[in-house]
């Protein structure tokens, strides 16, 4: 008998809100059904979720940076670093799939980075986060960047128990990508459009494509920048000042700091 | 791809509950799969014999049970049907729509020996 609704027998009619869906007729003897009833991410969010628990005690505020490759998640990283390593206590996550070269140009900005080889894996999981933070120990009170695998699909249903993603898209890829890629733009909370300082040779729709960004997710803030000149980097220092004052509201290491 | 590490994730989903209900092979999977889930069902079934090579669900058959996405529509005020995430309102045209249903991926049971 069928533990989910309980029919006695059944053809196979796999289609939606159809109850009675299972072949029952050809189960072999010593066979036997086992109800789960489980998102298949259930794993990876229990994981997320414990991440978060830790990221709550210490009041380390931590954001998911996904965008395609290339679309300049290192560049802007290591211009955030060198701006804000007088401010606050910073610590990085680079996800990558075979190379350390991302973290080691992390590294060279003084900021404590730790890499994390997904081999395969086109994306980071919970999982392996949770053992980053085992070696890297951010500090108290610090702000945590993770900077996923280039890749604008699998990163946006893997939960790493971030405050925010942060997506950003560059003016050289097209204006159409939030809506080829409608997951990873709604579970963003900020889409930082990047490499601005070429669109004067490019015909990129700038308003379009915030447009289709907001057809996705109508919350999502958009910041313009530009990791090569700076411009737009101001805005994005105030979110990210602002977004962790939200997050922390009460907690003790808003206290320390006036 | 994406349906691959679905199928990763699905793959230990089953091993824990081998060792806790006690069994060694998986003989059939019934995922719940919504149209706005983001899976493509067809790599789906791929991804499921490439995680599963190896394994206890080895050759297990994969119903895949899809279920439609919807929506409710603010200006409208009631649920309406929507095959993306940012389709516009069927009913008014309208794109203040809030994802209700459709959106998950869920394995519901295993025939198991
Ligand atoms: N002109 C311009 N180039 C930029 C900007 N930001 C990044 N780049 C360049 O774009 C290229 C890719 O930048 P990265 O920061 O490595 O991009 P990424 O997103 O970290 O790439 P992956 O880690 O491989 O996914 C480099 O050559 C950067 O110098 C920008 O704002 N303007
Ligand atoms: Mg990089
Ligand atoms: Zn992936
Ligand atoms: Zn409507």
């Amino acid at each position: 008998m069928c533990t989910v609704c309980g029919c006695g027998e059944g053809e196979a009619r796999i289609e939606a809100h159809d109850h009675h869906h299972h072949h029952h007729g050809d189960e072999s003897p010593g066979s036997r059904l086992v109800r789960i009833e489980q998102d298949i991410l259930a794993k990876n969010n229990e994981y997320a979720a414990a991440n978060r628990r830790h990221f709550s005690e210490r009041g380390i505020h931590c954001l998911n940076l996904v965008s395609s490759p290339g679309s300049g998640k290192t560049a802007l990283l290591i211009r955030t670093l060198n701006d804000l390593k007088g401010e606050f206590a910073l610590g990085v996550i680079e996800g990558d799939q075979q190379t350390s070269l991302d973290a080691d140009r992390i590294r060279e900005t003084g900021v404590p980075a730790i890499q994390i080889n997904t081999g395969k894996g086109c994306h980071l999981d919970g999982h392996r986060v949770g053992h980053a933070l085992e070696s890297l120990k951010p500090e108290r009170g610090s702000l945590l960047f993770i900077e996923n695998v280039g890749n604008l699909v699998c990163p946006a249903a893997f939960d790493l128990g971030e405050a925010h993603k942060v997506v950003i898209l560059s003016v050289t890829e097209g204006e159409d990508k939030p809506i080829k890629y409608p997951d990873m733009f709604h579970a963003a909370d900020l889409m930082l459009l990047n490499k601005i300082d070429l669109l004067p040779h490019l015909d990129f729709d700038r308003e379009r494509c915030i447009d289709y960004a907001r057809r996705v997710n109508p919350r999502i803030k958009v910041i313009q920048t530009s990791a090569r000149t700076g411009e737009g980097m101001a805005d994005w220092y105030q979110w990210l000042r602002a977004s962790r004052q939200m997050a922390l509201a009460g907690h003790p290491v808003l206290a320390g700091e006036g | 791809m994406h349906e691959l590490s679905l199928c990763e994730s699905l793959l230990q989903i089953m091993e824990r509950s081998a060792v806790e209900q006690g069994y060694s092979r998986v003989k059939r999977v019934w995922l719940e799969i919504g149209a706005l889930a983001g899976v493509e069902v067809e790599a789906m079934r791929f991804g499921f014999d490439v995680a599963t090579r190896g394994s206890l669900a080895e050759g297990a058959g994969l119903e895949i049970i899809e279920l439609p996405g919807e929506a409710w529509c603010m200006a409208c005020a009631k649920k309406v049907p929507v095959r993306q995430r940012y389709d516009e309102c069927p009913a008014c045209g309208g794109c203040q729509l809030q994802v209700t249903g459709g959106d998950q991926m869920r394995i519901k049971e295993l025939e198991v020996e």
